[in-house]
């Protein structure tokens, strides 16, 4: 919000400007969860620990929610600007586009594979392939450059005065204070989930009835429990 | 050297397997030259030569998918797997054997679909081959991983193509440049950069991806 | 559509993004509100059975 109020205005982009100022806090936080995710992952792989496995999951997850926001503010930035809701030449949109697949294949494949320690050992390899392959991807598309299309436009980053440099940090604070609150919020509640549940699992399995106004009470069977 | 003894073997079980099912190099050849008979039609007339280069990845890439998807097959049909992973051997051996056999495999297609592409479209220069072969490395090392994840995956077959494409993406791009480009050296390098790296990546995590 | 109807629409994106966020969690939370009910009540009958 700031942003709006204190920076002044960009010669040449006008109030489209503005877009900037959130745009890129946001595609840099997503690497940072990516990055996270991928570091919760290397301790799993390290540990055995189990909690690794939710804390990576839950920044892959933001991670791939501000892609998601970095591809949609990418395109209305592209759309005010240069009139196209898509441009290729745009590094930084088109790095965003790849990882955005890679990392919605990993909840593709996390859905896939029973709960377990097999599905938290896959999930975090694949974190980790996720961080190489950015660094990778980016030099794949500015190679790409040279017979896709050579780019016309300046790159993304307009030259930032003191006061705007001012409103771009205090953005990128604000957007990844955010994304830190959701992960930990996220993470919450996880965890409180599984507990709960083995709570449940604990206190229902020793012969007790259904809990009241749950299911469709069941059979007047057999013992439930073990 | 008995780590290397360990990889040779498994290749050459994987070898001798196809050699006598022969199901897959079969399937994988003529699926790429069906694809490259597509892509004349798909091509409109006056399209550029340089298109066609790309498309000729975009065949690799798929033939490997589809060779890929039974990477694993024969050890997922006689519950080898679990066997394997439990021999005393290092378990990235069992990676190197599979992505070894699969290269073979690929090289093999190559050996055809190259020369039917240059009849069809247009000639390869000396560089787009060793493109071929570099980004064949990636390929397979990726490739036979990321099949091992598929594996352990209820959609299997379904879910390694979404896993693979975008990992293939910095692939097709070195190909196609060293194709290409004027000057493809740079993408040859790149090529053996993403190799080196995906390869070490690969190596090091498969035990994890294949064990509890 | 003007230069400002566009960082509208951004701000807008970035905006119910977060409102669909903090309504699942809300979602969630009383869901787990209900739970920790049930669970309670669950070992209260057991305190008292036995």
């Amino acid at each position: 919000m700031l942003s709006f109020w204190v920076a002044p205005e960009d010669a040449d982009q006008g109030i489209s400007q503005r877009i900037f100022y959130f745009h890129v806090p946001i595609a840099l936080t997503a690497y940072a969860c990516f990055g996270w995710g991928a570091w919760k992952a290397l301790r799993l792989l390290w540990t055995r620990e189990e909690r690794y496995d939710l804390e990576s999951y839950v920044a892959v997850h933001q991670g791939t929610i501000f892609g998601a926001l970095t591809l949609a503010t990418g395109s209305i930035w592209a759309k005010a600007s240069w009139g196209h809701w898509w441009v290729w030449d745009s590094n930084q949109l088109v790095l965003f586009l790849v990882l955005f697949l890679f990392y919605s294949a990993y909840f593709m494949l996390r859905f896939s594979i029973e709960e377990g320690p097999r599905r938290a050992n896959v999930s975090a390899v694949y974190a980790l392939f996720g961080v190489a392959l950015i660094p990778v991807s980016f030099f794949a598309i500015r190679l790409a450059e040279d017979f896709i299309h050579p780019t016309t436009f300046t790159r993304e980053g307009p030259q930032m005065t003191g006061t705007m440099f001012f409103a771009f940090c205090v953005s990128w604070l604000a957007i990844s204070l955010v994304a830190y609150t959701l992960y930990r919020v996220e993470l919450l509640g996880k965890r409180l989930d599984g507990n709960l549940r083995e709570l449940r699992e604990a206190l229902s399995g020793v012969g007790l009835t259904e809990p009241p106004g749950a299911q469709v009470p069941a059979l007047p069977g057999p013992e439930r429990g073990s | 050297m008995s780590y290397f003894a360990d990889v040779a073997a498994l290749a050459r079980k994987d070898l001798r397997l196809e050699l006598r099912a022969r199901d897959t190099l079969p399937a994988m050849l003529l699926f790429v030259l069906s694809t490259l008979v597509v892509f004349h039609f798909a091509l409109p007339t006056g399209a550029d030569e340089v298109a066609a280069q790309g498309l000729l990845w975009v065949a690799l890439v798929f033939t490997a998918l589809l060779g890929l998807a039974r990477a694993w097959a024969p050890e997922r049909e006689g519950g080898a797997l679990e066997g394997l992973v439990l021999a005393p051997s290092d378990r990235s051996a069992i990676w190197l054997g599979k992505t070894a056999a699969v290269f073979v495999f690929l090289v093999l297609i190559e050996l055809v679909a190259l020369p039917a592409f240059a009849v069809f479209f247009s000639p390869i220069q000396a560089e787009g081959v060793v493109g071929v072969l570099l980004a064949n490395i990636g390929i397979c090392a990726v490739g036979t991983l990321l099949a091992a994840m598929a594996a352990a995956s209820r959609t299997r077959e379904l879910i390694l193509p979404l896993l693979f494409l975008p990992l293939a993406i910095p692939l097709v791009v070195g190909g196609v440049g060293a194709s290409v480009s004027t000057d493809p050296g740079r993408y040859l390098l790149f090529l053996g950069l993403y190799d080196a790296v995906f390869a070490i990546l690969c190596w090091a995590s498969f035990e994890y991806v294949v064990s509890e | 559509m003007s230069q400002a109807d566009y960082v509208v629409a951004a701000y807008g994106i970035v905006f119910v993004t977060l409102l669909v966020y903090v309504a699942i969690i809300a979602a969630k939370l009383s869901r787990l509100e209900r739970e920790t009910g049930e669970l309670a009540e669950l070992a209260r009958r057991r305190r008292a059975d036995g």
